[in-house]
C-alpha cells in the first residue's frame, strides 16, 4: 500500500512542479511578497507630511517646530501664513497633520499660563491619526520638560517612565514579519491543496483514481502529504528570511516552532482537501478557498488585534488554526516561548487537523456519483 | 451592424445563462461582500478598550489611591492589583495583562519633596501598533491626573504647553468608520478578479474558446460579452456593500452618489480587466486561480493604504503601491465616505483608475488576439 501512496505523492508533486507556470507561482510570489510586505506592513510613522502654522514666530515656537521636523516621524511640507489654508491642505491629503502655534505662545509660557498649541489630524485613517496624536503629544511633552528645566521652573511632581517588553523599540516589523510566515504558509498550502481534487474531478481523472485499488485513506495521504511537504519547505524558507534578512530575534526553541508548523499545515491541508472535495468545479473550489482564507487572516491577530473584538467573535477565533499558529510563531520568535507554554495553541490546531482530514476522507467516498 | 449586435446579444445570453446556472458567480458577487462586511464590521476594530492593566503599588496611601483611581475609572482600562512587580510581569508573560503601572515604594515621598517621581509604565510591545495606542491612553490618563491635581491645589499647570487635539472627519477617531470604506474597495478587488479570472481560463481549458473563435463573433465581442455581465454583477455587489455600510454600520456618507457610481465603475473595469488579463495569460484555471489569489487579496490588504499608511512605507515599496488599483479606490472611498467630494483627491485617483482600466483591458484584448494565430 505504501508504494501506491508514494506513487500518488510523486504524481501530485510532479503535477505541481512540472508545470512551469504553477512552479513559478509557488516560488516567486511568496518570496517577493515576503520582501514587499515585510517593509510595507508597518504601523511606524516615517516622515509623515505635516504643515506648520506658527503665529508666534519666536525662539520658543521655532524650537518646538524643530523638534517636530527633526523627528523621524514627521517632515514639514508647508509653512502656513494664514489659518484658512489648514482645511484645504488636510482635505486634499497634502498633509496628514497641521501644527498650529498660538500667537501668545511665548508670552503665556513666560507668564506660566497654559501656552496653546493645536494639533489637527486627518481622521480618514483613524489609526494613523491616533499614532500622529501620540507622537505629537510626546514631542510637546518633551518640549515642556526642557522648557521648564531651562527656565528654572519646578520639576513636575511626577514623570512617566515608559518601557515596552519583548519589543523595546516597538518595531512593527518584529510583529508583522512572523505574521507573514503564517499568512504565506497558509496561502501556498491552500493553493496547492484547495484546487487539486476539484481539478481532478472536473477533468474526470478523480473517478479513475477511485477505481484503483487505493482506499480513500491512501488517496487522502497521497493528496495531503505533498501539501504538508510544500507548506513545510515554503515556511522554512520564509522563517530563514525572517531571521537572516529582517533580523527578527528568534528567542525560543525551533522544535516548538516546527511542532506548531506541522500541526498548522496539517490543519490547512485538511481544510483545503475538504473545500476541494466539496466543490464540483475549480471555480467553486477557488471561491471556497477565498471564503476560508479571508476571514481566517482577518480574525487571526495578523494586523487587527483579537483583543479588541467582541467576546463572541473572540471565542470564534479559537477555531481558526491561523490564530494559534500566529501565537506560536510570535511566541517563539519574540517571547522565547517553549513547547510546554504553547500547549494551549497546539491542541486546537491538532483538533481542527484531525476533524478536517477525517471529514475530507469521508467526503472522498461520498462524492462519487 | 445589426449582425454584430445580434451576435453580441447571443453571447450575452449565453454568459447570463452560465452565471444563472452556476451559482458560484452570484455567490461571489453578493454573498462574499455581505459575509466579509459582517465579519469586518462587527469583528475588526483597532480601538482598544478594556485593556487589562496591572496596578502595582508598593506603598499605598492617599496619593497613590488618587493615581490608581484615575486609571480604574478610565473606559480604556480594566485594572487589577498586584503586590509586587515580579507578579505583574509574570501576569504579562501569561498574557493576562497588557500593561503595568508601577508606583514604587518611595513614590509619594519623592513626589512631595524633590518632584520627578517616576510612574513606571510597562507595555507588552509585541503588537507594536496596539502598544503605541495603549501607551498613548496611559500617557493621557497620567496627564489628566497631573492636571486635576494641580487644579485642585490652585497650582499652575504641571506642563506649560496645553495641547488641543482635533481630528477632522472622524472626531471620535472610530476605526470602523475608516476601515469599512477601505474594506469595500478590498471586497470589490476580490470580486472583480475572481469573477473574471476563471471564466476565460475555463473556456481555454475546455477548448470552447477556440470554438467561439471560429464563429463570426470578433474577439472584441467575445471579451465584451464576458465583461458586461460581470460588470453588472460587480456594481450590484458594490451597491449592496454601500447600503450595508451606511445602514447597518452607520458609517457616514458625505460625498455624492454620482461620483461614487462613476469611480466605482472605473475601478470595477480595472479589476475585471485584470481578471481578464490573468485568465487569458494563464489559460488554465488552476494557475489563473493561483495568480488571482496572489495578486489580489494580499496586495489589496497590505499595499492599498487600507490598514497600513502608504506614506510611511519605504520609497521602493511606495512606488510599487502605484500598480495596485485598490490603492486609488481606497483613497477615493475614504474621502467620499468621511470627507465628501474633495476633487483634489478624487480626480487624480480616478484618472489613475481610468489609465489602469485602459491598460488592463487593452492588453487583455491584444493578448487574446495574439493567441489566435
Amino acid at each position: 500500500m505504501w508504494h501506491q501512496v508514494f506513487a500518488l505523492i510523486v504524481k501530485e508533486l510532479l503535477a505541481v512542479l512540472k508545470d512551469r507556470k504553477s512552479r513559478m507561482v509557488l516560488i516567486g510570489p511568496p518570496l517577493i511578497q515576503l520582501m514587499v510586505f515585510g517593509y510595507a506592513a508597518t504601523f511606524d510613522l516615517d516622515h509623515v507630511p505635516i504643515a506648520v502654522y506658527d503665529e508666534d514666530q519666536s525662539a520658543a515656537s521655532r524650537d518646538l517646530v524643530a523638534r517636530f521636523v527633526g523627528s523621524r516621524a514627521f517632515r514639514e511640507v508647508a509653512s502656513l501664513r494664514s489659518g484658512d489654508e489648514i482645511d484645504a491642505l488636510i482635505d486634499s491629503r497634502t498633509v496628514a497633520m497641521v501644527l498650529s502655534i498660538d500667537r501668545r505662545f511665548t508670552r503665556d509660557l513666560l507668564l506660566h499660563r497654559p501656552a496653546r498649541v493645536q494639533v489637527i489630524a486627518d481622521g480618514r485613517n483613524s489609526n494613523t491619526a491616533l499614532l500622529i496624536l501620540g507622537y505629537a503629544n510626546s514631542i510637546i511633552t518633551d518640549f515642556s520638560l526642557a522648557w521648564m528645566q531651562s527656565h528654572g521652573g519646578q520639576t513636575p511632581p511626577t514623570v512617566l517612565d515608559m518601557r515596552a517588553r519583548y519589543n523595546p523599540s516597538l518595531s512593527s516589523q518584529w510583529f508583522i514579519v512572523p505574521g507573514i510566515v503564517a499568512v504565506l504558509t497558509q496561502v501556498v498550502t491552500l493553493l496547492v491543496i484547495g484546487l487539486s481534487v476539484a481539478r481532478e474531478r472536473e477533468t474526470g481523472t478523480f473517478d479513475q483514481l477511485l477505481v484503483t485499488p487505493m482506499r480513500p485513506i491512501d488517496i487522502l495521504l497521497g493528496k495531503g502529504l505533498p501539501g504538508l511537504l510544500i507548506g513545510g519547505v515554503e515556511a522554512t524558507v520564509i522563517i530563514l528570511a525572517a531571521i537572516l534578512w529582517f533580523h527578527v530575534p528568534l528567542r525560543g526553541s525551533l522544535p516548538a516552532l516546527y511542532l506548531g508548523l506541522f500541526l498548522f499545515v496539517a490543519a490547512v491541508t485538511g481544510i483545503g482537501l475538504m473545500i476541494s472535495s466539496l466543490a464540483v468545479t475549480q471555480q467553486q473550489a477557488l471561491l471556497g478557498a477565498f471564503l476560508f482564507m479571508v476571514p481566517s487572516i482577518t480574525l487571526s491577530d495578523f494586523a487587527t488585534p483579537i483583543a479588541n473584538m467582541p467576546r463572541l467573535i473572540q471565542d470564534l477565533t479559537q477555531a481558526n488554526p491561523m490564530r494559534h499558529f500566529l501565537a506560536v510563531v510570535r511566541g517563539v520568535f519574540l517571547e522565547g516561548a517553549t513547547a510546554h507554554s504553547l500547549w494551549p495553541h497546539y491542541w486546537p490546531m491538532a483538533l481542527v487537523a484531525a476533524a478536517s482530514l477525517f471529514a475530507a476522507g469521508w467526503l472522498f467516498r461520498r462524492r462519487v456519483y | 451592424m445589426s449582425g454584430s449586435f445580434g451576435r453580441l446579444r447571443g453571447l450575452l445570453r449565453k454568459e447570463f445563462l452560465q452565471i444563472a446556472r452556476d451559482p458560484s458567480a452570484l455567490a461571489v458577487a453578493f454573498l462574499l461582500p455581505a459575509f466579509l462586511l459582517l465579519i469586518f464590521g462587527y469583528g475588526v476594530t483597532l480601538d482598544a478598550h478594556d485593556v487589562p492593566i496591572a496596578l502595582v503599588v508598593e506603598n499605598p496611601d492617599a496619593v497613590t489611591a488618587s493615581v490608581t483611581g484615575k486609571f480604574a475609572q478610565s473606559p480604556y482600562f480594566r485594572t487589577s492589583s498586584f503586590a509586587t512587580i515580579a507578579e505583574a510581569e509574570k501576569a504579562m508573560d501569561a498574557h493576562a495583562v497588557t500593561g503595568i503601572v508601577w508606583l514604587r515604594e518611595d513614590f509619594t515621598r519623592r513626589m512631595l519633596s524633590a518632584g520627578g517621581a517616576p510612574v513606571g509604565v510597562i507595555v507588552n510591545g509585541m503588537d507594536a501598533n496596539s502598544a503605541r495606542i495603549i501607551e498613548g491612553y496611559l500617557q493621557q490618563t497620567w496627564a489628566n491626573w497631573m492636571q486635576a491635581r494641580a487644579a485642585e491645589r490652585g497650582a499652575p499647570p504641571p506642563l506649560p504647553v496645553a495641547v488641543q487635539q482635533t481630528v477632522r472627519f472622524n472626531p471620535a477617531v472610530s476605526s470602523r468608520d475608516y476601515l469599512i470604506p477601505g474594506l469595500i474597495a478590498m471586497i470589490m478587488t476580490l470580486t472583480g478578479a475572481l469573477l473574471t479570472a476563471l471564466v476565460i481560463a475555463r473556456e481555454w481549458e475546455r477548448g470552447t474558446l477556440e470554438a467561439l473563435m471560429v464563429t463570426r463573433a470578433t474577439i472584441g465581442e467575445i471579451l465584451l460579452a464576458k465583461l458586461l455581465p460581470y460588470f453588472l454583477l460587480g456594481m450590484g455587489g458594490m451597491t449592496a456593500s454601500v447600503v450595508m455600510a451606511v445602514t447597518l454600520f452607520g458609517v457616514p456618507f458625505r460625498g455624492s452618489l454620482a461620483v461614487l457610481t462613476g469611480t466605482s465603475a472605473l475601478f470595477l473595469l480595472a479589476a475585471l480587466g485584470m481578471g481578464l488579463l490573468i485568465s487569458s495569460l494563464a489559460r488554465n484555471q488552476f494557475v489563473a486561480g493561483q495568480i488571482a489569489i496572489i495578486t489580489t487579496y494580499l496586495p489589496a490588504f497590505i499595499l492599498s493604504g487600507f490598514i497600513f499608511d502608504i506614506g510611511s512605507m519605504p520609497a521602493a515599496v511606495r512606488f510599487m503601491t502605484h500598480i495596485v488599483a485598490a490603492r486609488y479606490f481606497v483613497a477615493i472611498l475614504q474621502t467620499l465616505f468621511l470627507a465628501g467630494d474633495v476633487w483634489a483627491v478624487i480626480l487624480p485617483n480616478a484618472l489613475a483608475l481610468a489609465v489602469m482600466a485602459a491598460i488592463f483591458l487593452g492588453v487583455a484584448r491584444l493578448g487574446a488576439r495574439k493567441r489566435l494565430d
